[in-house]
């Protein structure tokens, strides 16, 4: 019998209750396994994924597969790790050189964790959007065109029309089409995530990471927003943090529960909203904790 | 009765001595508020000052020589005819010669320091930065006569005139002997003399850019300089000026490294290697032997006129930072 | 997406900037290390105890020292920190206290900055001014109040921001006890800042005691040993001018010795501001 990892048999202690375990032995933990769905068509595969921040170990083994055009939700109280999790799949975190994983993140097939990976084509091919806006310091136009310059040369109406769309598809247009020119920094928050997510899908992306994109915005920003993810499926798989629970159930497929570092659940949103398999997702859920 | 009358005594001798304290303590407050707002506004005064006497002591120059005095280089104290073109066109040259350097290497340090070092190496280049500005400025004035302007004359300056001396039409200004005193090497001093100044501003106004900005620059797949180029350089931009600006400033009013070097002729050359002078070096040169009262005026004329042109450089620098403060402010 | 041309190309150039930011660097650190280098060269080697002991040569006159010029230096130096220091601490803490965001507090805080830059020899002009054409001769008395000028918009700058720093609930939690608000400044205030303060006093001092320019035309200078303040005195950095330009290699030795002396005094005050500042935060 192979050695348990200490930590996945550690009890997950939560206040005001009796501790509880997983119910389900440490050795069968993975996609596949009760509380961890395997999905058809997996996009992105993450296997026995570690993250430290210097000696703070903030994820342990995480694994479960993300499918390709639909939506993952990752949820958990605050300081659960979801952020960290989804600030992997792109490798943003490389830029601290304290923090670091290990483990695979597969991307069709290939290790993104690689060190020979480079990241700049990583990031290209991985959109992300953050939690606060962020336009860049240029007019509206050049925001959306920044990305592109980067990998393709195209002419100035090829450009053009790269923007309409990306604007479009970021539902923007209609709003903007007549200030292309003025600086992105002085749109309205809601208005200017959405410029932020244009950014992102003009590079035509594979993957979308959303960080908890609604979480600085009015609600009915915050309503424009999980339209547009909802839209945005058809073309791209798509990865969203949310603390918000009501959130994950309205824009998402699949669900994952994270807790003190680990991934606890995995399922369709419905089942783990309806029905889940481990106790503590059923308390987050129920609004017990978190 | 006489007991109540007693404690009734003392009861009123407490609230007296109470209420004393509190009045004394009012108004010594007020008197401490008073007194450290008069310090205050001494500075005020302080500059008032300067600007008053300044003026009082160059108003027989600035009326006997008018507005020639800017476009004359005349120089002779025994006829007492002065201009003070030479002077201010030095100045003016030595200092953009020292900008064209400085604003490359500065914003190369904060880069390096912001962006590119690991942070282990960032407070101690910081610090050696820091020394470099905090060494007074005769030291290098000493280093640049005996040290740097002889190694300048023997190995820049040559190579210098062999390559863009033949440049026509601009290729004048480095042709010369060899003498290592001129415009040029004053200018090169300043510029070491000022990076400090210029890359403590720029770092300052890097560090400012919000990390979710930077972040997500990077997260389109952007390289490091591509995120300097387009993102932090764009957003810090004001600041950036405010703080080449503030470098002028000082460059502008810096006297014992130039006077070291820059050669004290009065004359302008179209070669930077040729002597000159600055309006900082000509007072510093000849004010304890101005003997007759117009070639002293002349110089307090001068005094007025460099501290006019830091003044209003000064005053820009500080408006651009201000800005920069605020703009950030509101983002953050 | 393959790596194409167009991402080689914006990869190469990368490297080449980043590569030429640390040059650039390189280059500043270059001058830093070739400038002390130089003094710490050449001022081993002329460094002796005649330097500390004797007053400076006359022209062409072997051996002799800076002795009365550091004396000097600090008697004039000292004047102007005893001038400049409580003058700068006090305008400081009605900025903070009492002026706050008020507009005479921003247009001071102004002003202060652009003395804080203005060229020191201007200073010196103000004070020939002031000074030395009423009394009619050059004296250490002038030096001094030159010095003040030029270490009071420091002293405004530190001390401002190191009381703005100090938390507003810890005033406001020793004025509810009826404090006065005097006491609360002496008491709270100055005891929390401490360092910050003295740290700004240093960096003053660090300032003051290289300048040379102001002093051209305040001390003048004095051969011989002089602590007189109503009369010329010599101070260190007025003698390495006038060391440094003249003719004779005697006095080249000693410009020398003296620029080692004054940089290292330098560098060592503003190591220990920072080991000030290090302490508070």
């Amino acid at each position: 019998m192979p050695r348990i990892p200490e930590e996945l048999t550690a009890p997950l202690i939560v206040t005001g209750k009796p501790e509880v375990k997983r119910p389900f032995a440490a050795e069968e933990y993975g996609p596949g396994t009760a509380g961890i769905k395997h999905v058809k068509d997996p996009r992105m595969v993450v296997r026995n994924l570690n993250f430290y921040y210097g000696t703070f170990q903030a994820l342990h083994r995480v694994e479960f597969e993300i499918e390709r055009n639909k939506i993952t939700a990752l949820i958990g109280p605050s300081g659960c790790g979801k952020s960290t999790l989804i600030r992997c799949f792109n490798r943003i975190y490389n830029l601290y050189p304290e923090q670091r994983a290990s483990g695979e993140i597969l991307l069709d097939g290939e290790n993104i964790l690689s060190p020979r990976r480079d990241l700049n084509l990583l990031r290209a091919k991985i959109g992300m959007v953050f939690q606060k806006p962020t336009p860049f310091p240029m007019s509206i136009r050049d925001n959306v065109a920044f990305g592109v310059k980067l990998y393709e040369k195209l002419s100035r109406s090829q450009m053009d029309e790269r923007v309409m769309w990306a604007l479009e598809k970021a539902a923007l247009w209609d709003e903007v089409k007549d200030k292309l020119r003025q600086s992105g920094t002085r749109l309205s928050g809601g208005q200017q995530q959405r410029l932020c997510i244009a950014r992102a899908i003009a590079v035509k992306p594979e993957v979308i990471l959303l960080d908890e994109p609604a979480s600085s915005l009015d609600p009915i920003s915050t309503l424009k927003i999980e339209e547009l993810v909802h839209e945005l499926r058809e073309d791209y798989t798509i990865v969203i943090v949310t603390h918000n629970m009501q959130q994950a159930a309205r824009v998402s497929d699949y669900t994952a529960f994270m807790y003190l570092g680990r991934l606890v659940e995995f399922n369709d949103t419905d089942t783990i909203f309806t029905n889940p398999a481990v106790k503590e997702t059923e308390d987050y859920i129920t609004g017990r904790f978190g | 009765m006489d007991g109540g009358q007693m404690s009734a005594n003392t009861a009123t001798g407490k609230q007296a001595t109470m209420l004393r304290r509190l009045r004394w303590g009012r108004r010594a407050d007020s008197w401490f508020h008073f007194g450290t707002q008069m310090l205050a506004i001494m500075v005020l005064i302080v500059l008032g000052a300067i600007i008053a006497v300044l003026f009082k002591g160059a108003w027989p120059a600035f009326s006997k020589f008018g507005i020639h005095f800017f476009a004359s280089s005349a120089w002779n104290p025994v006829t007492e005819n002065f201009g003070a073109a030479s002077s201010i066109l030095g100045t003016i040259v030595t200092s953009v010669i020292a900008l064209l350097i400085a604003v490359p290497i500065s914003f190369g340090v904060a880069v390096f320091v912001t962006e590119i070092a690991p942070r282990w190496l960032r407070r101690p280049i910081g610090i050696a930065v820091e020394l470099l500005a905090g060494i007074p400025s005769i030291i290098y004035g000493i280093w640049g006569l005996f040290i740097f302007a002889p190694w300048f004359s023997t190995h820049v300056q040559p190579a210098l005139s062999d390559s863009l001396g033949r440049i026509p039409v601009v290729g004048v200004l480095f042709h010369g002997p060899p003498i290592g005193l001129g415009w040029g090497v004053a200018g090169f001093i300043l510029a070491i003399m000022v990076i400090p100044f210029i890359a403590a501003v720029m770092r300052d106004v890097f560090e400012v850019v919000p990390q979710s900005l930077r972040e997500s620059a990077y997260a389109m797949g952007s390289t490091r300089w591509e995120v300097v180029r387009k993102v932090v350089l764009p957003f810090t931009r004001i600041g950036v000026v405010g703080g080449i600006m503030l470098g002028l400033g000082r460059a502008l009013g810096e006297t014992m490294a130039v006077t070291f070097v820059v050669g004290n002729a009065h004359d302008i050359h179209s070669s930077l290697f040729m002597p000159g002078n600055t309006i900082a070096s000509t007072i510093a040169n000849e004010f304890t032997e101005a003997s007759d009262p117009m070639h002293l005026s002349t110089l307090i004329a001068l005094g007025l006129i460099l501290f006019a042109i830091t003044f209003i450089v000064l005053t820009f620098a500080k408006l651009l930072l201000l800005r920069m403060e605020r703009a950030s402010g509101e983002r953050l | 997406m393959v790596a194409n041309m167009r991402y080689l190309k914006r990869r190469a150039f990368n490297q080449l900037a980043l590569v030429f930011a640390v040059l650039l660097t390189g280059i500043a650190l270059l001058f830093l290390g070739w400038i002390l280098f130089v003094l710490a060269d050449k001022g081993v080697r002329y460094l002796n105890l005649d330097v500390f002991v004797k007053s400076t040569p006359g022209a062409g006159i072997q051996g002799g020292g800076l002795a009365n010029a550091l004396v000097g230096s600090l008697l004039i130096t000292l004047l102007g920190i005893g001038i400049g220091a409580p003058t700068g601490v006090l305008a400081a803490t009605w900025l903070a206290e009492f002026g706050a965001r008020s507009r005479l507090a921003a247009v001071v805080r102004f002003v202060n900055d652009i003395l804080l830059s203005a060229p020191s020899i201007v200073i010196g002009v103000f004070v020939y001014g002031i000074m030395v054409l009423p009394m009619g001769h050059f004296s250490g008395w002038a030096g001094g109040v030159a010095l003040a000028i030029i270490a009071l918009p420091v002293i405004v700058r530190t001390t401002d921001n190191m009381l703005q720093l100090v938390p507003s609930q810890l005033r406001e939690a020793a004025l509810a006890l009826g404090a006065p608000r005097w006491k609360v400044t002496l008491a709270i205030v100055y005891r929390s800042s401490l360092s910050g303060i003295i740290t700004g006093v240093l960096l003053a001092i660090a300032r003051i005691i290289g300048e040379a320019a102001p002093l051209l035309f305040t001390t003048l200078g004095n051969q011989f040993f002089s602590t007189n303040m109503s009369r010329p005195i010599a101070a260190l950095p007025q003698v390495l001018f006038n060391f440094a330009l003249g003719p004779y290699s005697n006095w080249h030795r000693l410009a020398w010795a003296g620029a080692f002396i004054s940089t290292v005094f330098v560098l060592f005050l503003m190591i220990l501001a920072r080991v000030f500042v290090g302490r508070k935060h």
